[in-house]
């Protein structure tokens, strides 16, 4: 299972990288997307991956990480995605100023010369 | 410990926060009132900071339980020395620039004064807060803020710069969580006071992984300081900005060299496997961000750009303080970070002043006397003697060449003595032992500091000779009593600087001797624990 979430974290992290890197807007707002979701999931296994295993407490059982997943990471995740969309959504509302001041979707609001 | 002075530390986070909440509530129908709120919130915030920069003494720390949980628990909040002087800085800033808008550009967007304020309270917690993720949140707060006011006043450049700019911190936000996500897999912690307690203690064959994340935290914060080869968002979007918010926006590089400060001397400061990591990275890096700050300075022709790339060469010249990672040098960087904020903040409001300097369109008045014909002409045959000259135009002549003293660094103001400070720790003359000498980075230093100040002078005795002496007549600019007033307190701060700067460097002499010790800040933090109240019943009251 580890092997896969790397691969995973992996290909969305290289697409949002790739991405970010295009002259297009839209493809910049996507690539920060994709990287924030391959930086969410990277965040969620650093307290190590555990099936069966819920954060909460449950009665009769011990207290320790042997019965129960760190509730750390699940916690910062939340915060990182609620803040990560906020910020993206804001990114939204100035591609779209930038679109309608420059009339082109390029990242420098220069259009490209025809081939 | 009584109920006031603890409570004391939160004031500067809530405040804001209570403010802003306040100037939304009031909408966009008065604008006067909103106007007296915000600058009365500033003013109450220096003095809350004047406050706390009161009751620091010396390398102890006074640390605020956030819902009474303890440390490593809990959020804490920490009023050290040094957190106290940068609060201390970005309210007196804050005050200026909120009254600096209140003339003009307060009015040309409904939210101004909220964001200024959110703005505001992420600068102040990024300073106080003791926990990573917790600094990342307001990290994201003081961003989300000034993504709006890069905006404010819209128009092309600015939303351009602003594009550049916002996808800049998210990447840069994305690096921090991963960063973070690592320390915090490897240490199981949070607390920056926990992390440092437990670093000896990490496997040696973890250690790599945790210097890895240490590095990628660290790519987060200098992208913020403005690092050569990541700082190429920053003069487009400083210059673009309107000037009281390129005047705020000057904390904000400040603010991820105090986090690389902070973390570094509290994580790397004591001997051991990891001591001094990536001191040498800084230290290169700081001597590259002042080369090209200097080649920025000598290279650009309008103020606002000079203003932008000034910012650069004060954080190259403090990312090189940091690297060498000595508390005498430390304390100077501290001296030499007030004096540059300051004096950067004023030249950005300075330079909006200096650009309503019109070419005078209307006829030259001639004198009524008779022309003698020893009378001193000048390029139009007009005698130059009994000529008005507008007071306006004199203030600002002063307050510029002031400015420019303070920014590049001459004598006899106090960015002469931060810099002459800082070389003297550097070298190693303020030490008598026999070292070794310096080492070549620090000739380098010596060298680049210096061309620096040279750049600075030359470019600024540019602009203003283009400014000031025009050939078609200078015009009187309108300068407002509000501007003018806040310009004036932001140069006298540099002035004050000069004149108490034994009293200063003695304070920040403390700071950093409190820094490169960190058992102190550790012990503080653990030391202090939640009192009994309705949440923690089971509690005996402290001794």
């Amino acid at each position: 299972m580890e092997a896969l979430l790397a691969i995973v974290i992996g290909v969305l992290g290289g697409s949002g990288i790739w991405l970010v890197l295009r002259p297009r807007t839209f493809q910049v707002v996507m690539g920060l997307t994709l990287l924030s979701y391959a930086v969410n999931l990277f965040i969620f296994c650093v307290g190590s991956l555990a099936i069966d295993k819920p954060p909460l407490v449950r009665a009769g059982v011990a207290t320790t990480l042997e019965n129960y997943t760190d509730p750390m990471p699940q916690a910062l995740v939340l915060t990182a995605i609620v803040i990560g969309f906020a910020t993206t959504a804001l990114f939204l509302v100035v591609l779209l100023a930038s679109r309608g001041l420059s009339g082109t979707d390029h990242v420098d609001g220069t259009r490209e010369e025809e081939p | 410990m009584t109920l006031a002075p603890s409570h004391l530390i939160v004031a500067p986070v809530v405040l804001p926060l209570v403010t802003a909440t306040i100037l939304v509530l009031l909408g966009d129908a008065n604008r006067r009132a909103k106007g007296v709120v915000n600058i009365g919130a500033a003013l109450v915030g220096v003095l809350i900071a004047l406050a706390l920069l009161s009751r620091v003494d010396g390398p102890g720390a006074g640390v605020y339980l956030a819902s009474n949980w303890e440390a490593p628990y809990g959020i804490v909040l920490v009023a050290d020395a040094l957190s106290t002087l940068m609060l201390a800085l970005a309210s007196v800033v804050a005050l200026c620039v909120a009254v600096y808008s209140e003339a003009r550009w307060a009015r040309t967007g409904t939210y101004f004064h909220a964001l200024f304020q959110v703005q505001l309270m992420g600068l102040n917690g990024a300073f106080l807060t003791g926990d990573l993720f917790n600094l990342f949140v307001f990290f994201e707060l003081m961003l989300a803020a000034s993504y709006g006011l890069q905006l404010h006043g819209s128009g092309w450049p600015r939303v351009r710069s602003g594009l550049h700019y916002i996808a800049v911190n998210l990447l840069a936000s994305s690096l921090f969580l991963i960063g973070l996500a690592i320390i915090y897999g490897i240490t199981g912690t949070l607390s920056m006071a926990d992390i440092a307690r437990r670093l000896p203690l990490v496997a040696a064959g973890d250690r790599g992984l945790l210097h890895a994340g240490m590095a990628v935290l660290a790519v987060a914060f200098l992208i913020k300081a403005a690092i050569w080869p990541l700082n190429a968002w920053l003069v487009p979007t400083y210059a673009a900005a309107s000037a009281p918010v390129a005047a705020l926006f000057a904390l904000m590089t400040k603010v991820g060299l105090y986090v690389i400060v902070r973390l570094w001397t509290l994580f790397f400061s004591d001997p051991g496997p990891s001591s001094h990591f990536g001191a040498p990275v800084l230290v290169v890096a700081g001597l590259m961000t002042l080369s090209f700050g200097t080649l920025g300075l000598i290279s650009s022709m309008q103020l606002r750009r000079v203003a932008g790339y000034s910012i650069i060469v004060s954080s190259g010249t403090l990312l090189f303080a940091v690297g060498i990672g000595k508390a005498s040098v430390t304390a100077a960087a501290l001296f030499y970070l007030l004096t540059a904020t300051c004096s950067v903040s004023a030249l950005f409001l300075l330079v909006e002043l200096m650009e309503r300097i019109g070419g005078d369109t209307r006829p030259q008045r001639r004198a009524d006397r008779e022309v003698d014909e020893d009378t001193n002409l000048d390029d139009d045959e007009t005698p130059l003697v009994g000529r008005a000259f507008p007071l306006s135009l004199a203030l600002l002549g002063i307050g510029f060449m002031t400015c420019s003293v303070l920014v590049a660094g001459l004598p006899p103001l106090s960015g002469f003595i931060a810099k002459l400070a800082l070389l003297r720790s550097v070298l190693g003359f303020d030490t008598d032992a026999a070292s070794a000498g310096p080492v070549p980075a620090v000739w380098w230093f010596l060298g680049l500091l210096l061309t620096s100040g040279l750049a600075a002078t030359i470019t600024l005795a540019r602009s203003g000779i283009r400014h000031f002496w025009r050939k078609d007549g200078a015009s009187a600019p309108q300068v407002k009593v509000l501007e003018a007033v806040s310009v004036c307190t932001l140069i006298l701060c540099g002035v004050g600087l000069t004149v108490n700067a034994e009293r200063v460097l003695h304070y920040t002499n403390a700071a950093a001797a409190g820094l490169h010790s960190p058992a102190g800040y550790i012990d503080a933090v653990f030391a202090t624990l939640p009192r009994p109240g309705p949440t923690r019943p089971d509690l005996e009251p402290a001794p």
